[in-house]
């Protein structure tokens, strides 16, 4: 029942190097009064700007329910500073972190750290799906109730529910466990763009969200299927996996009454189709791929954020809320349960403990 | 008389992975959950304190093989932490430690040019160096730096940060930066602006010769471990004076001793308070687990209520073998074992005893009017520019010493009644550094 399946939607922070935080927490107040699943926020060491997971850590204490995605690379960075950051990410926003994962495949990157020559995306998306195994396992390090405060004993952790990860990869190797207790998520959000053909495989192995860039339902649909087929041959349950559109968004014509539609229009961030019109035209463009089953959702990046963030939210949003095809409200607190996904369970509790089902990732 | 009056500067440790605090008391909260860190760097800003400082390690400590769980285990990431609580304050000075082994210098320059912008010109960078092959196992570079090695790339790692926030001019267009230096080579553009306070502070802790001279070449700040009034003023001597040979005046770096606090209504009720606190802090096992720090062996067998162990301490103090890995063992084992043992045997006491008296961690005990005379003498007679307290308790530790010590402090004159301006620098005194394009 295709039609039935809830509709998820995101949008992109991205857009000119902005250094005063209040600029970011306007946009993703906005975001959350729209009540979307989640902001995203790109990054790269090669362009003006500040680092994207500082952002948002920034944002979270001034937002309540919005899901927050920065983008971290995993070429010149340490695996194991990743999963501190994101997990603590989590922390400080209350369950609401993500990670986009994202590789440095630039000489202009390169020679920032002068430590590694750049290499080719295939090897690098290799890498960061070692990255994305690592960082999970340490997660997963702490069990949830590792810390058991006996002051019979005087201790503070049950050492026997802190593992070692002893991960050994192509690059780098890390014994663990994290120094940071398990996330509130137990993991959080794991987003790949899945657009290249080099990162499909990562994506269907690593994430729990995928971007896709299609020009008609059909082809986002045929997209889908493959990113799930293969996740189904990585033993996942494919349910577990959102895939969203990526649509660059442009509504600032509208008053100009423009043909509206995809466009293939001027190259925008990714490249890839956009679309141009107005907040009616894209609230119906999103109804139509939803509900005949071609996605699960879009991740819409406004060309100009403020302007479009509110014909978004204060348009489109609305209009689909008015036709109960979007939720009005966060009826959760998490990332993940935006997402209708599961809270994992830590892979390395004792089994007796976690039903298959639940480790598999069944839905709540 | 009004000469300008030495003014104390203030900072708040979070409580943590460590063995002072105090986790089994009732009073005390979660140590990871946001709601923690908010408190204390509220109270903190209440009290017009300069900065919040948070603390670093990159691998649990292991005892005996084993993951250590006695004291405080787990802790969030600093940076992350501070971009957070940089929402829910407005002043207060943002510290966050930060090793230079385990890291890139573009990418650490990055992120702490971003905290600095996302908190309006508050952040600090205490630089560790801290670098056993135990915490290497960790990272991609692994391996291990032999003390002297440790201070240089930590100086080159400084020298090109700085460089790299130089290289943006205070109004202008981003200039190409590179440096071919032994440890690193950075080429290309900083991504950042010049930051509201021109650069983050930079705060220094280590204790040995190279880390002093890295201090009075390199920092804004010094952590320091030395309260004991005879130690503090020798160590701050001893620091100021290198300044000269660095080109640098006395007061453009401040010295803060790491110092804890506990205060009652009268001295005998804070004394006493103190003792409960210390029994508290060395339970049996951490007394075992002190000793073994100083010995460098398993001493599991011995009873803490009984005599200090006959053997004589392993010779080789070594981070990465031993009982106790991921901690820093006594410098000289043999002395520190004589001299317990001197003490045990003068008093009768027994190993748990002994550790109490001779770890004492409460720099200062007493009335709220004694406690805010102490602190002010400290400064006055140069044993110190001001303190990192440290509380024992998690989050609300410092609640009383900021309704309790810090008006009599404003009383005496001795301490600011409101910030003066909106920068870390400006709460410490210190200019702006001058641009170096
Ligand atoms: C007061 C104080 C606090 C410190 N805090 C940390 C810390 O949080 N993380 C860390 O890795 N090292 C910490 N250190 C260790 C020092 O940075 C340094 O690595 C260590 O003291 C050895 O250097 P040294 O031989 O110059 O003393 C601290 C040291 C002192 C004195």
């Amino acid at each position: 029942m295709p039609a039935t399946r809830p509709l998820h939607l995101a949008v992109a922070l991205d857009g000119p190097a902005q250094y005063d935080p209040a600029y970011y927490v306007a946009l993703a107040r906005l975001a959350e009064r729209g009540a979307l699943d989640f902001v995203t926020l790109g990054d790269c060491f090669a362009r003006p700007g500040l680092d994207a997971l500082a952002v948002l850590a920034r944002v979270a204490p001034a937002t309540e329910r919005i899901g927050l995605v920065p983008t971290v690379t995993t070429t010149h960075t340490e695996p194991f500073h990743v999963s501190t950051a994101v997990a603590t990410l989590d922390w400080v926003s209350r369950g609401r972190a993500g990670w986009a994962i994202g590789i440095s495949t630039t000489e202009a990157e390169a020679s920032l750290f002068g430590r590694r020559p750049a290499a080719p995306a295939d090897a690098l998306w290799r890498e960061a799906g070692e990255v994305a195994d690592v960082v999970a396992r340490l997660w997963d390090s702490w069990e949830d109730d590792a810390e058991i405060r006996d002051t019979s004993t005087g201790r503070f952790i049950d050492r026997g529910k802190l593992h070692h990860v002893d991960f050994r990869g192509g690059t780098f190797s890390v014994r663990g466990p994290s120094t940071v207790p398990r996330p509130p998520q137990g993991r959080p959000v794991v987003v790949v763009d899945g657009t290249a053909g080099v990162c499909r495989e990562p994506a269907a192995r690593y994430a729990d969200v995928v971007l896709v860039r299609a020009g008609a339902p059909e082809q986002a649909a045929a997209l889908r299927e493959d990113i799930r087929r293969r996740a189904a041959a990585h033993g996942r349950d494919p349910d577990t996996l959102r895939v969203l559109v990526a649509l660059a968004v442009d509504l600032g014509v509208g008053e100009a009454a423009p043909e509206p539609g995809l466009a293939a229009g001027p190259p925008l961030a990714g490249g890839g189709p956009h679309f141009s019109g107005g907040p009616v035209e894209l609230a119906q463009l999103i109804a139509e791929w939803h509900s005949c089953g071609a996605v699960d959702g879009f991740r819409l990046a406004p060309i100009a954020p403020h302007r479009d963030l509110e014909r978004i939210v204060n348009g489109t949003v609305a209009l689909l809320q008015h036709r109960s095809l979007f939720r009005t409200f966060h009826p959760g607190g998490t990332l993940r349960e935006h997402l209708g996904l599961a809270r994992p369970a830590s892979r390395y509790a004792p089994t007796t403990r976690t039903p298959a089902s639940t480790q598999a990732g069944g839905a709540v | 008389m009004t000469a300008a009056r030495r003014q104390l500067h203030l900072a708040a440790h979070f409580p943590g992975v460590n063995s002072t605090t105090v986790w089994a008391d009732p009073r005390s909260r979660s140590q990871i959950d946001f709601s923690s860190f908010e408190h204390l760097a509220r109270t903190a800003e209440r009290g017009l304190f300069d900065f919040f400082f948070l603390a670093e390690g990159l691998r649990l400590r292991e005892h005996r093989g084993l993951i250590h769980d006695l004291d405080v285990v787990g802790r969030p990431e600093s940076i992350t932490v501070l971009n957070a609580l940089a929402a829910v304050t407005d002043r207060l000075g943002l510290a966050a430690t930060v090793n230079t082994t385990f890291n890139e210098p573009y990418e650490l320059a990055r992120r702490l040019a971003s905290l600095d912008h996302l908190s309006g010109g508050r952040a600090a960078w205490n630089v560790v160096t801290s670098s056993d092959a135990f915490t290497g196992e960790n990272f991609r570079r692994g391996g291990h730096l032999d003390r002297a090695d440790r201070y240089t790339r930590a100086a080159e790692f400084v020298r090109t940060a700085r460089g790299l926030w130089d290289s943006w001019p205070p109004d202008g267009t981003p200039r190409r930066f590179a440096r071919h230096g032994r440890h690193f080579t950075v080429e290309g553009e900083f991504t950042v602006p010049r930051s509201p306070q021109g650069h983050p502070v930079v705060i220094q802790a280590g204790d040995s010769d190279e880390g002093r001279e890295f201090a009075a070449s390199t920092a804004d700040v010094v952590f320091s471990r030395h309260t004991a009034p005879e130690a503090a003023r020798a160590f701050y001597a001893d620091v100021k004076a290198r300044l000269a040979r660095h080109g640098r005046a006395r007061d453009e770096l401040r010295i803060m001793p790491g110092a804890s606090v506990v205060i009652g209504d009268t001295d005998a009720e804070a004394q006493e308070k103190a003792a409960e606190i210390r029994l508290q802090q060395v339970s049996p096992q951490n007394a075992i687990l002190a000793l073994e720090l100083v010995w460098g062996r398993d001493l599991s067998s011995y009873d803490p209520d009984g005599p200090l162990p006959a053997v004589d301490p392993a010779p080789c103090p070594d981070p990465d073998s031993g009982p106790v890995r991921g901690r820093v063992r006594v410098a000289d084992p043999l002395a520190v074992a004589a001299e317990w043992r001197a003490l045990s045997e003068a008093k009768g006491l027994s190993i748990r005893q002994t550790v109490v008296e001779t770890s004492g961690r409460q720099s200062f005990i007493g009335t709220p009017a004694g406690v805010a005379a102490a602190l002010d003498t400290y400064v006055r007679t140069e044993a110190a520019d001001g303190f990192v307290l440290v509380p024992h308790l998690t989050p609300g530790g410092l609640d009383d010493f900021v309704d309790r010590v810090v008006p009599l402090l404003q009383e005496r004159g001795a301490f600011r009644t409101s910030y003066a301006g909106t920068t870390l620098r400006s709460h410490l005194g210190l200019a702006e550094p001058v641009w170096e394009g």
